[in-house]
C-alpha cells in the first residue's frame, strides 16, 4: 500500500510543478511582465533599447523578449496559441496575418487606436491596410521593406557601362546583363531566381500584371506572364544562372561573392551588404527598372496582441508605444530595418553613408503591398514546384504560369468555402 | 566435495527453476507486470493513443488554432485524388528500393570483416558506423557540398574524365538517386553491425567441414553464410524498408523549398509535414499519415508471408 502511494506521489509531482508555473501575472515588484515574440536576432539590441525607453514611461510594465528562429517561428507560435502559452505581443507578417485574424486569435485594435489617438496615419497606408481584416485593424506596422536593384560598380566599370538610374527600363537591364555576363569568369549579369518577394512579384507587377486581385489569381494573365518571361528569358539566354544552380548558392550569395552583377534584393539586406568590404566599397543601389510600369513590393512587420493574453491593457500600452515616433527613431538608429513611421528614416539613411539608401524610401510611392489571403501558404507553396522547370532553362513559362493560375484559383476557392 | 556432485547440483538447479516459474496470479507474475509497465505506458501514451487520435482526426477538418469539425471521408477523397500524393508515394517506394541496396553491401563487408585473423576490426566497425550516428542534417549538408554543381568534389573528379558538370540534387532526373545514395551511405553501418553479429552466430564447424570438402570462399558464402544469415537478413530488410518509407529529414535538408526537383523527390512524410505544418490542412495530413501506416503494414505483412520461401531457421 505504501509503495502505491509513493508511486502516485512521484507521478503527481511534475504535474503540480507545471501548474505552479502558470499564474505569474505579476513580477516581484507587483508590476506586469509582458512577453514579446520575435524572430530576428539582429533586431534584439534595438528592441531592448525600445523596451528600456518604454519602461521609463511605464515603470510598472516590463517586457521580456522571446526569440524563436524564423524556421520554427510560425509552427511554434501556432502550437503555443493552442496551448495558451503564446507571447502577449508578437511579430506578424502579411503571409500569416489573415489566417490569424480570421480565426479570432488576435486582439482587435481599432477601438484602442481611436481612444488613444495612435498615430496610424504616420505609417505607409499600403502597410497599415495589410494588417486590417474586414474593416478592423489588428496590427500596427513597425518597419517596412522594399525591393531595389543592387549592382556591382566594379563589374559595371569593367564592362564600360553607365550605372543604372531612374531612367532605366527592362531593356536597359537586358542590354547590361548581356554585356556583364562573362562565362569565362563565371560571372552572370543578373540573378533571375525563384523568389516571391524579391523577384517574381516585382516582375509580375512591373509588367502591369498582378498576383492576387479580388480573390482571383493573376498568374494566368498575359501581362503577368510577360513579367515572368522577363526573368526566365535571362536564364534562357545565359545572363542568369539557372534555378538548378541557384538552389546551391542563391542570387544574394552570388552577388556577395561578385559573381552576379545585378540583383533585386530587400532593403533589409543593406546591413549585411554593408558588412562585405568589397560591396561597401563598390555596391550600388538603384530603384527597380521600369517594365510596363514602375512597381516594387512593399512588406513590413506589425506588432499584434494575442487575443488569449491576460495582460491586454499592458500589451496595448506597449504596442501603442511601438507605433510612435520615439520607438521608430530608436529602431532607425539601429540600422537593421527601415522604420515605418514617416520622417524617422533619416537615422537609417545616414547609418550607411556609402549606400544610396534613399531609393528604398522613394519607391514607396508606387509600391504594391505583398499579396496575401486567408491561407496564403497554400497557394504560395504551389509556385516553386510548378515554375521550377521554366526557371531552370527548360522553357514553357507560359503553360506553367497558366497551370499555376488555375491551381491557385482552386486553392482560393477552397479557402473561401471554409 | 560431495559424493555425487553432479546430481546434487542438478537437483538444486531444478528446484530453483521450479520456484522461478511464474504461477498464474502469483506475486512474481504481478512483479513482472510492474517491470514491463513503463514500456507499456510509453507505448500506450506515445504510440497507441496518437494512432487512435490520428485515425479520428483524419475524418475531421482542423481549425488552425484548435477545434475541429467532423467531415466524414472527405480527407481520404482528397488524398486519393491529389496527384502529388501519388508522386510522393512513387518517390517513397523508389527510396525504399534504393535503401535496400544497403543490405547486400553490408553483408559483403560484414563477411569480409569476419575473416579470421583480420586485425583492427573494431576500427573498421567504428568507421562504418560513424555515418549512422551522424545527424541527418549534418550528413545532408556535407553531401550537398560534395554534390554542388559549381564547386562540388564529385563534379571535380568527374571532370578529370571529361564528364560535364551536373547539378545532382536539383536536376529531377538525378535528384532521387543522389539522395538515395546518401541514404544508403548513412545506413550501411547500422546493418553491418547487425550482420556481423549474425555471422558470429554461425558455428565455425560448418566452415571447417566445408573447407575440408574443398569449398571455396564464394561457395562457402553462398551455401553457409547466406542461408544461415537469412533470419537476420529478414529482420534487417523489414527495418530497412520501414525506415526508408518514413524518410524525411535528409530530403528536407538536401532539397530546400526552391529546388526545381522538389516534386520529384518529395516523400510521403515530407508531404505530410507540408500539409500539417505549413498549409494548415491537419485533417488531410492525418489521413495521409494513416494511409502510409496501412502501406507499411501491408508491405510488412507481405514480407512475413514471403519469408517462408527464403528464411531458414537453423
Amino acid at each position: 500500500m505504501r509503495r502505491r502511494t509513493l508511486l502516485g506521489g512521484a507521478l503527481a509531482a511534475p504535474l503540480l510543478a507545471a501548474c505552479s508555473g502558470g499564474g505569474d501575472d505579476t513580477d516581484g515588484g507587483g508590476g506586469t511582465t509582458l512577453t514579446y515574440g520575435m524572430w530576428d536576432p539582429a533586431q534584439v539590441p534595438g528592441m531592448k533599447k525600445i523596451i528600456a525607453a518604454f519602461r521609463k514611461e511605464h515603470p510598472r510594465i516590463s517586457v521580456r523578449i522571446e526569440l524563436t528562429p524564423w524556421a520554427t517561428y510560425w509552427t511554434t507560435l501556432k502550437t503555443s496559441m493552442r496551448g495558451g502559452t503564446a507571447p502577449d505581443v508578437f511579430w506578424m507578417n502579411a503571409v500569416n496575418f489573415q489566417l490569424y485574424a480570421a480565426n479570432g486569435v488576435l486582439e482587435p485594435l481599432s477601438g484602442h487606436i481611436r481612444s488613444d489617438r495612435t498615430p496610424v496615419g504616420s505609417h505607409p497606408e499600403a502597410l497599415v491596410k495589410l494588417y486590417a481584416y474586414e474593416g478592423t485593424q489588428y496590427g500596427l506596422p513597425k518597419d517596412f521593406d522594399t525591393i531595389g536593384l543592387w549592382y556591382n560598380k566594379a563589374l559595371f566599370d569593367k564592362a564600360g557601362i553607365t550605372y543604372p538610374d531612374e531612367s532605366w527600363t527592362w531593356d536597359d537591364v537586358r542590354d547590361a546583363a548581356a554585356e556583364l555576363t562573362d562565362p569565362h569568369e563565371r560571372v552572370h549579369g543578373f540573378a533571375a531566381e525563384m523568389d516571391r518577394q524579391g523577384k517574381i512579384y516585382p516582375a509580375v507587377c512591373g509588367a502591369d500584371g498582378y498576383v492576387l486581385k479580388d480573390g482571383r489569381s493573376g498568374f494566368g494573365e498575359e501581362r503577368s506572364i510577360e513579367g515572368l518571361r522577363f526573368l526566365t528569358d535571362m536564364v534562357d539566354r545565359g545572363w542568369s544562372p539557372p534555378q538548378s544552380a541557384m538552389v546551391e548558392s542563391v542570387g544574394r550569395v552570388r552577388y556577395w561573392s561578385e559573381k552576379v552583377a545585378m540583383n533585386y534584393d530587400l532593403s533589409a539586406m543593406a546591413g549585411q551588404m554593408y558588412a562585405v568590404p568589397a560591396l561597401k566599397d563598390h555596391g550600388g543601389i538603384a530603384v527597380l527598372p521600369k517594365g510596363r510600369r514602375r512597381a516594387t513590393i512593399i512588406h513590413g512587420l506589425a506588432n499584434v496582441i494575442s487575443a488569449k493574453s491576460r495582460k491586454k491593457a499592458a500589451a496595448w500600452q506597449f504596442v501603442h508605444f511601438m507605433a510612435g515616433r520615439e520607438a521608430a527613431e530608436i529602431q532607425a538608429r539601429e540600422g537593421v530595418t527601415i522604420s515605418s513611421y514617416a520622417g524617422t528614416q533619416d537615422a537609417w539613411l545616414t547609418s550607411m553613408p556609402e549606400f544610396d539608401l534613399k531609393h528604398f524610401i522613394e519607391m514607396q510611392k508606387y509600391a504594391v503591398p505583398y499579396p496575401s489571403s486567408k491561407n496564403t501558404a497554400v497557394w504560395e507553396n504551389l509556385q516553386y514546384p510548378i515554375l521550377g522547370a521554366a526557371f531552370s532553362g527548360k522553357g514553357g513559362i507560359e503553360s506553367a504560369a497558366r497551370k499555376l493560375g488555375g491551381q491557385m484559383d482552386r486553392a482560393l476557392k477552397e479557402e473561401r468555402a471554409v | 566435495m560431495s559424493v555425487f556432485p553432479a546430481t546434487a547440483a542438478a537437483k538444486a538447479k531444478e528446484r530453483r527453476a521450479s520456484a522461478a516459474a511464474p504461477r498464474p496470479g502469483s506475486r512474481n507474475q504481478r512483479a513482472a507486470y510492474w517491470f514491463i509497465a513503463p514500456l507499456g505506458i510509453g507505448f500506450a501514451l506515445f504510440y497507441f493513443w496518437p494512432l487512435l487520435q490520428t485515425f479520428y482526426f483524419s475524418f475531421t477538418e482542423f481549425g488552425a488554432f484548435g477545434g475541429h469539425t467532423f467531415i466524414g471521408t472527405d480527407n481520404y477523397a482528397r488524398v486519393i485524388q491529389d496527384v502529388t500524393v501519388w508522386q510522393a508515394l512513387v518517390n517513397t517506394l523508389i527510396y525504399s528500393v534504393i535503401g535496400l541496396t544497403a543490405l547486400p553491401i553490408a553483408i559483403v563487408v560484414a563477411s569480409l570483416l569476419n575473416r579470421r585473423g583480420l586485425r583492427g576490426v573494431s576500427v573498421y566497425r567504428a568507421l562504418y558506423f560513424v555515418p549512422f550516428v551522424t545527424l541527418p542534417v549534418a550528413v545532408g549538408l556535407v553531401w550537398n557540398w560534395l554534390y554542388n554543381g559549381d564547386f562540388g568534389l564529385l563534379n571535380e573528379i568527374l571532370g578529370w574524365f571529361g564528364v560535364d558538370r551536373h547539378y545532382w540534387v536539383s536536376d529531377p532526373s538525378t535528384a532521387v538517386y543522389a539522395i538515395g545514395t546518401v541514404m544508403v551511405w548513412s545506413t550501411t553501418g547500422y546493418y553491418l553491425i547487425i550482420f556481423m553479429a549474425g555471422i558470429k552466430g554461425i558455428p565455425q564447424d560448418y566452415y571447417e567441414a566445408a573447407e575440408l570438402d574443398g569449398a571455396g570462399a564464394l561457395r562457402r558464402f553462398f551455401t553457409i553464410t547466406l542461408p544461415l544469415l537469412s533470419p537476420t537478413l529478414f529482420f534487417a530488410s523489414i527495418i530497412c524498408m520501414i525506415n526508408s518509407l518514413q524518410t524525411f529529414d535528409l530530403i528536407y535538408i538536401m532539397m530546400g523549398e526552391k529546388n526545381p526537383a522538389i516534386g520529384d523527390t518529395q516523400s510521403v512524410v515530407g508531404l505530410f509535414y507540408k500539409w500539417a505544418f505549413i498549409e494548415n490542412a491537419q485533417g488531410a495530413a492525418a489521413a495521409l499519415a494513416f494511409l502510409l501506416m496501412v502501406v507499411i503494414a501491408a508491405l510488412t505483412y507481405l514480407q512475413f508471408r514471403l519469408q517462408k520461401r527464403w528464411v531458414h531457421y537453423a
